[in-house]
């Protein structure tokens, strides 16, 4: 079947593949639609993995811990805001108080389970964080049950077309947004006080704390921030996925990659790292076999991990625990 | 007098599964039992990766999977010999644990839990997809019983004393290794892997040898899963897992053998006593992990070893 | 040292947590009446597969209260035990053998799983307790001669598969693209497809398949859409397959898509929205009941099904509790006729016939211990967010 003609561009006869048709490189029209809509897929989910790829990436240079239960972050902020929207509220109402609570989670999570084991290994850490990624979870089970819940796009179902492949609208929001906060987080980090001293906890706690930055509030801080980004990934992407209790485990891990293949170091890094990835999986699912497209994520990781382990534009880490 | 120790405690131990072995009423504490003495032969061997040579590893579930696999598909499909199969398992396990081993050994820390996860998740995904092979997501079904000099491990009681003679060989190996110079090179690895080179331990190497190790073990308890079991299905091999073996490792202490022992059997039990809490199994499983990890950072050994001394001192008046 | 700051606290906070566990565990398990008919239960209420799991439960939970007001069987009291397997073949063995060997159960209905089912048999089987799974893998109950204790209540594939492809040739279709999901379902359905497509005349131009929790499959449907397929087959349960539905509406894909019977429950319309309407599938009579003409003997029993289910749970019914409902009330004719012995009760459930459940009519036989045919399924389509009767 032939993708919607893009009759804005192109005459019904280019089109049909007919003389005036744009070839690029002998690559027909459809061909290239088809790829256009392999990297739109591709970038939708790219930009949410990124979003939960710098959560990771927050928490891990505040305390060098990679917090697994990152992924649970994005499902409450998902099931809160349909939770919210349920009940009546506008959709940015809803979106804004779901990151608040999730953020207020991230807090009271990092003060009950991360604080209390300031001295535990880093193996120890994992499984803390771990065991925190199944009782969050096993919670959201208890409160919304095992139903899927639908939230409705933040603007119009009706998909948009460019060039032969469509986009649904709530794929620019995410994009969008995603821009949004990336630019935020970036100037929030470099120009304002609080984070600068962030940063500067990071690069070196010993020296912050000589300064006069308080450390332990920088840590909290950084749960805090990452706790949200991952629920304002959830609210973006729960239109397009449903929000299922269950829907975070996976969505973590694909963040967690992003993270390590863009390095954790950078935020652009991970953005690249989310973008790369989403992109890998659409082809790969499109143009090789769908049933490994999670496998991709997975090898990239490995491939990165082997030859480039601080990651494609990362810095080496400043600390090896 | 070491020596003369070490029979003396496989004596004890052989004594124990003969008598829990003939005690043990229906097949429920049987099956329990069988599954504590496969996840112990993993947990051994993932404790010397971990608690002795300082390595992570958050994919061995694929280890399991590897052996479980190669002994099913080679025994049921091809009629190869159950003995032959288990080779097999281990050979191939090796050989990936070599491959894998020789790039990602090179990571430390959290790199190298990334990178065994990336492993553990693709294998996984393997075992799902390759329907044609492996069964995929239905299963695979039909695995014969284990076979040895003319004695078949049939019955679930058979499979009992099958796998704890299994688990006996492997508990004494792991003490001889923890005692032996290759013990005594790991522990230095790590407490510094710079002292350690500079003593003129190849640790590159040393660690290689203990990831294959932990691997062969992960790789036989799962041959030995295939055939007390019949059926295997990918589910079991998964990601959690993995997961679910470190924190083994870890409840039951860090470079502590017979920790290892309690943790696999804490945490194969502990789901089963908390089935009764249906819905909420999970969230108090999630909770205890928690908690046991931030107030017994050292494991249940230790730690409640670590109480009674300060119990003990407190009570002497300080 | 860390642990040591303050450990009195702690050991006591400790001790404290593991006796309120141990206690309320201790309080939650209620011995059993020597006198009482235990039955078990073993579904996958959490993990991946909960949706299954989750209705049966509470299905079989609401029956047994039931029978139990209206007096029991044979003035006997039933009680279910019911465990939880996760999904996990391990954990269903282990359960499985507590059920026969701790609670003593005469029977077992579930598990909700293929794989899970399958990794019992060779448990429940030489233990003669008969089974009743809620799985839809054909291969549970066959070969039948070798499972004489095994039974299920839940269609199967095949006749799910038989049943499109019928729909199908009176629709001048031929040309099909299949895209199933990664699971035991999925893979069962997928074989399927494959099997009965020669004979019914069909091509299949394209194969995809998408995880359990795959949020995007675009990618999929795009390389579908580059085939001439006529129709697109998805197999899948779950929230997926109405992403799967909502894809195909954002890429313009206006061929006719048909679903599965994993995807008949009333939650599907509800997460596919407008992109559900028009879409057509075999569905178990459940969805449609209200349009069945009285004389229908399944209508009655539905009815009573499923006002009873979504006045107690208050949310929709779904096909999949339907399993249990089934599997319980086979269970219980079996035992008043032949009492509490497991030989006996298969040996009853095997000579069931004509008896209206809500998936079908079973019409049990020692050939067959599934006991439902073609007519279990109606193809229904989706129109105004409403099941709709179609042929």
């Amino acid at each position: 079947m032939a993708p919607p003609c893009p009759a804005f561009f192109w005459t019904e006869q280019q089109c049909a593949g007919g003389p005036g048709s744009p070839l690029i490189s002998g690559i027909p029209l459809e061909k290239l639609a088809e790829l256009l809509q392999y990297l739109f897929s591709g970038l939708t989910n790219g930009a949410i993995y990124a979003l939960i790829g710098i959560g990771f990436s927050i928490i891990f240079n505040a305390t060098a811990i990679i917090n697994f239960a990152q992924g649970e972050f994005v499902m409450l902020g998902a099931l809160v805001a349909i939770a919210l929207h349920s009940l009546g509220l506008s959709l940015p109402l809803a979106f804004g108080l779901a990151v608040s609570a999730v953020t207020l989670i991230g807090l009271v999570f990092e003060r009950l389970a991360i604080r209390s084991a300031r001295e535990a290994t880093a193996i120890s850490l994992i499984i803390i964080t771990v065991g925190g990624g199944v009782l969050i979870k096993g919670l959201a089970m208890l409160i919304w049950g095992k139903d899927a819940y639908t939230l409705p796009p933040f603007s119009g179902q009706e998909p948009l077309v460019f060039a032969g492949a469509t986009i649904l609208p709530q794929s620019l929001w995410i994009m969008a947004l995603t821009i949004l906060l990336v630019v935020g987080l970036e100037a929030f980090l470099h120009f304002t006080i609080l984070g600068k001293a962030m940063r500067a906890a990071s690069f070196n706690p010993v020296a912050a704390r000589l300064v006069g930055i308080r450390v332990s509030q920088m840590v909290q801080f950084s749960f805090a921030l990452s706790a949200a980004l991952g629920a304002a990934a959830g609210v973006l992407i729960a239109p397009i996925t449903l929000g299922v209790y269950d829907m975070g485990t996976m969505l973590g891990l694909k963040g967690f990659c992003a993270a390590v293949i863009g390095g954790l170091g950078s935020i652009f890094g991970v953005v690249l790292g989310g973008l790369l990835l989403g992109v890998a999986e659409a082809l790969a699912s499109g143009l090789i076999s769908s049933g490994y497209r999670d496998a991709v994520a997975f090898l990239i990781l490995l491939l990165v991990l082997f030859f480039r382990p601080q990651g494609l534009i990362g810095r080496r880490p400043s600390r090896s625990s | 007098m070491v020596r003369y120790q070490r029979w003396l405690q496989a004596g004890a131990f052989y004594f124990l599964v003969a008598i829990t072995g003939s005690l043990l009423p229906g097949t429920y504490y049987v099956t329990l039992l069988n599954l504590i003495g496969l996840h112990i032969i993993i947990v051994l061997g993932l404790n010397l990766l971990m608690g002795y040579a300082g390595q992570i590893s958050l994919g061995h579930a694929a280890f399991f999977g590897l052996g479980a696999y190669t002994s099913a598909i080679l025994t049921t499909t091809y009629k190869v010999d159950p003995v032959l199969g288990l080779l097999a398992g281990l050979l191939l396990s090796g050989l990936v644990a070599v491959v894998v081993g020789i790039p990602a050994l090179k990571l430390k820390g959290y790199y190298l839990a990334m990178a065994t996860l990336g492993f553990g998740i693709i294998v996984a995904i393997a075992f799902q997809q390759m329907d044609w092979l492996t069964g995929g997501p239905s299963g695979f079904m039909g695995i014969p019983p284990f076979r040895l000099l003319g004695w078949s491990f049939k019955t679930p009681t058979t499979g009992f004393f099958f796998v704890w003679t299994v688990v006996g060989l492997i508990l004494f190996l792991s003490l001889n290794i923890v005692d032996s110079r290759i013990g005594r090179a790991l522990r230095a690895i790590h407490d510094s892997e710079t002292a350690a080179l500079a003593m003129g331990v190849d640790a590159q190497r040393l660690k290689l040898l203990i990831f294959v190790v932990s691997a062969l073990y992960a790789s036989l308890a799962g041959s030995l899963l295939a055939h007390t079991t019949n059926f295997i299905a990918p589910s079991s091999f998964g990601f959690m897992f993995s997961i679910k073996l470190v924190t083994m490792v870890v409840v039951g202490g860090m470079a502590s053998i017979w920790g290892s022992l309690l943790g696999a059997a804490v945490l194969t039990i502990l789901p089963e006593l908390l089935a009764v809490f249906h819905d909420l199994e999970v969230v108090i499983f999630g909770l205890i992990l928690m908690v046991v990890m931030i107030f017994l950072p050292r494991g249940l050994v230790r730690g409640l070893l670590d109480l009674w001394e300060f119990r003990q001192r407190k009570q002497q008046g300080r | 040292m860390h642990l040591l700051k303050s450990p009195g606290s702690w050991s006591r906070a400790l001790g404290w947590l593991a006796a309120v566990v141990l206690l309320t565990g201790a309080m939650l398990t209620s011995p059993a009446q020597a006198e009482d008919i235990v039955i078990g239960g073993l579904f996958s209420i959490t993990g991946p597969q909960s949706y299954l799991g989750e209705p049966e439960r509470n299905t079989l939970e609401m029956v047994v209260a039931e029978i139990n007001a209206k007096g029991g069987i044979n003035g006997k009291n039933v009680k279910a035990v019911i465990y939880d397997d996760e999904g996990d073949a391990n954990k269903a063995r282990l359960n499985a053998s507590k059920l026969i060997d701790k609670d003593k159960v005469i029977a077992i209905i579930g598990p909700s799983l293929t794989p899970t089912s399958m990794a019992i048999i060779d448990i429940t089987q030489p233990a003669k307790v008969p089974l009743i799974s809620c799985a839809a893998g054909v291969n549970i109950t066959s070969p039948v001669q070798e499972r004489p204790f095994v039974f299920k209540t839940a269609q199967t594939d095949q006749m799910a598969v038989a049943r499109i492809y019928q729909y199908l040739q009176k629709q001048k279709i031929n040309k099909i693209a299949i895209i199933t999901v990664s699971s035991s379902f999925g893979v069962s359905g997928k074989d399927q497809l494959i099997a009965q497509a020669p004979p019914a005349g069909l091509e299949i131009v394209a194969q995809e398949v998408f995880g359990e929790k795959d949020t995007d499959m675009t990618p999929q449907l795009t390389n579908i859409r580059t085939t001439p397929a006529q129709a697109v087959i998805c197999w899948g349960t779950g929230p997926a397959p109405a992403i799967v539905a909502k894809n195909m509406k954002q890429l313009g894909l206006t061929i006719p898509l048909i679903q599965s019977h994993g995807a008949a429950s009333k939650k599907f319309i509800e997460y596919a929205g407008e992109a559900a309407e028009g879409i057509i599938l075999p569905a178990g009579k459940i969805a449609v009941y209200k349009d069945l003409p009285d004389s229908d003997p399944q209508k009655a029993v539905i009815k009573n099904y499923v006002e009873k289910y979504e006045a107690q749970f208050k949310t929709p019914v779904s096909g999949f509790g339907g399993y249990a409902y089934d599997a319980f009330n086979l269970l219980a004719q079996a035992v008043s006729k032949a009492g509490t012995d497991g030989t006996k009760i298969a040996q009853e459930l095997q000579n069931i016939k004509n008896f209206p459940g809500v998936s079908g009519i079973f019409n049990m036989s020692p050939e067959d211990h599934n006991g439902l045919g073609p007519d279990a399924f109606v193809m229904v389509k989706i129109d105004k967010g409403e099941w709709k009767l179609v042929e």
